[in-house]
């Protein structure tokens, strides 16, 4: 009988310890995933309490674009769709079938559309940064591959010329991105020649600033309508400058 | 065994469905258990989500509304959590798991709770959403990310049914199902009035328990040989006591108001 009971408790142990490696393996795998979602995705935080994480949008893309995040995609909600350009960009579909299906407007169809219209190029994904170490054409090689890839070539991806003072009868040819039009469909990124590419698609709440109203841009007409309920009392903080002046810096 | 079988052809067909239409691209059923469509234009939602997605932000897609309507009427009217017997797939799982437990004979729970803490995890499943403003139960549910793993192909799904198998095995009696799951509590609750229950007729009841040894919610048969009447909806419809008993003591009836000849 002792035996028996032993045996019981022996096979569960082994069954609990199966059970938590299989949770260890789970958790261990996980790997930070940036949050990349699809075009015409809500803002993240109304996008999460929208999404019934049906996978519609997933299947709905018919170049396999989208996933829907496991625990193993750590940093994005689990069963929430997200891509990754690297492996596959998002090919800027004109009729956005991932939008149309989406049951909830977790992806809004409003967010892409001008004019009664779906327009694709509306999407904002994400947006491109380049890594100007690791970028070649930055070395004074020749290379327009991500500026070929983009969609919105000389929108959103601009070759800026600029002459090689190294050899003094060259030039460099620098991809710029303008954040205003790129959509972060990273079709740069998986152009790009390097290793590891040296154009990213990254969150853009992750890069775009924000100024606040207190610089007026003089050459753009009506700027300077921000001044007029303007505070105009000084806000001088004395102790950070006390606290300036008697630091060690100095 | 003849629901037994029926449960889990309709079980495993649903799948197929789903892996036919999501990798496939067969125009039956697309998406997953959370919202789906059928033959690509009835949407289909699970209420119990865009509860959780409605308190969570106050507005929900109109698509995914009129969907999860149709489910809750569907399920509200036929029999008692219909889904978790028939529809579930973690309910394959969980009954491997407890034929493992049977087989090997364990008997001692590692894990002892009532099996009214699921309505506790619902209610708070809904105010963690509401207070949190994210699907609270949604971000972890071992339902959607099993259901997903296997309508999308994805490795993930065996270490999920690996870890379920093992804690209805190993930790406690029906623990999951039985005790946990708050999408369980969610259609108890709607299948108050559903119209096809078990009906158990206390005349034929021989008491010999036979019943009570293979149901899993076992405390729904506490009027076994004492009342004859509807099975509460509790029960998952799972068909396993009218199996079981071999003097038609027990049977789905159509009409929960039916009365005794
Ligand atoms: S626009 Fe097209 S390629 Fe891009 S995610 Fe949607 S369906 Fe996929
Ligand atoms: S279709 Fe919409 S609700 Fe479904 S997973 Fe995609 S974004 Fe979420
Ligand atoms: S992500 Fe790259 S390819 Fe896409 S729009 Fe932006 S710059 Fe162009
Ligand atoms: S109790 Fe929950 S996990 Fe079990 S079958 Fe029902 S819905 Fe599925
Ligand atoms: S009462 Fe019968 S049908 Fe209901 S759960 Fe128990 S065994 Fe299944």
């Amino acid at each position: 009988m002792q035996r028996r009971d032993a045996i019981k408790t022996g096979f569960s142990l082994v069954g609990l310890l199966a059970a938590s490696s299989f949770v260890y393996k789970e958790y261990a795998n996980a790997k930070p995933v940036l949050k990349l979602r699809p075009p015409a995705a809500l803002d993240e935080d109304e996008f999460l309490t929208r999404c019934i994480r049906c996978g519609l949008c997933v299947e709905a893309c018919p170049f396999d674009t989208l996933k829907l995040a496991e625990f193993k995609d750590s940093g994005v909600g689990i069963g929430t769709p997200f891509f990754t350009p690297r492996d596959i960009p998002c090919f800027m579909c004109e009729d956005i079938p991932c939008v149309v299906e989406c049951p909830t407007e977790a992806l809004d169809p409003k967010l892409v559309t001008k004019d009664g219209a779906l327009d694709i190029n509306m999407a904002k994904m994400g947006v491109a940064v380049v890594d100007e170490k690791n970028c070649v054409a930055y070395f004074g090689i020749q290379c327009d591959a991500c500026y070929r890839a983009c969609p919105l070539i000389d929108k959103a991806l601009l070759i800026d010329y600029k002459r090689n003072e190294r050899t003094g009868k060259h030039a460099f040819l620098l991809p710029i991105v303008n954040s205003d039009y790129c959509t972060g469909c990273g079709k740069c990124e998986i152009a790009c020649i390097t290793d590891k590419a040296a154009i990213t698609v990254l969150p853009r709440d992750m890069v775009i600033g924000k100024v606040g109203n207190n610089y007026v841009k003089g050459w753009v007409e009506g700027d300077d309508a921000k001044l007029k309920d303007a505070d105009t009392k000084m806000h001088l903080d004395s102790k950070k400058g006390m606290k300036y002046l008697n630091g060690d810096e100095l | 065994m003849k629901f037994t079988i029926a449960r889990r052809v309709v079980q495993l067909a649903i799948l197929g469905l789903f892996i036919a239409g999501n990798i496939y691209g067969v125009n039956i059923l697309k998406g997953n258990l959370s919202s789906s469509e059928l033959f690509g234009v009835i949407g289909l939602s699970d209420p119990y989500a865009l509860l959780q997605l409605f308190l969570a932000g106050f507005s929900v897609g109109s698509a995914s509304v009129i969907g999860a309507l149709i489910v809750v009427i569907f399920y509200a009217f036929i029999a008692p959590r219909a889904f978790c017997s028939w529809v579930c797939p973690i309910n394959i799982l969980t009954d491997l798991g407890a034929y493992i437990r049977t087989k090997l004979k364990i008997g001692k729970n590692i894990i002892n709770i009532s099996s009214n803490s699921r309505y506790y995890l619902f209610a708070l499943s809904l105010i963690f959403s509401f207070t949190f403003g994210i699907a609270a139960f949604e971000s972890v549910s071992y339902i959607g990310a099993f259901t997903r793993g296997v309508v999308y192909l994805s490795g993930s799904a065996i270490s999920i049914a690996i870890i379920i198998i093992c804690i209805e095995a190993f930790l406690g009696k029906r623990l999951i199902c039985g005790h946990l799951c708050p999408l369980g509590a969610f259609w108890a609750l709607i299948s108050r009035y559903s119209l096809i229950r078990i009906y158990h007729n206390s005349k034929n009841c021989t008491h010999c328990n036979k019943c009570k040894a293979v149901c899993p919610e076992i405390q729904v048969l506490d009027i076994i040989g004492k009342e004859s009447k509807n099975i509460r909806s509790e029960c998952i419809s799972c068909g396993r006591c009218v199996e079981a008993c071999n003097d038609d003591a027990l049977n789905f009836s159509i009409l929960k108001f039916r009365r005794e000849e």
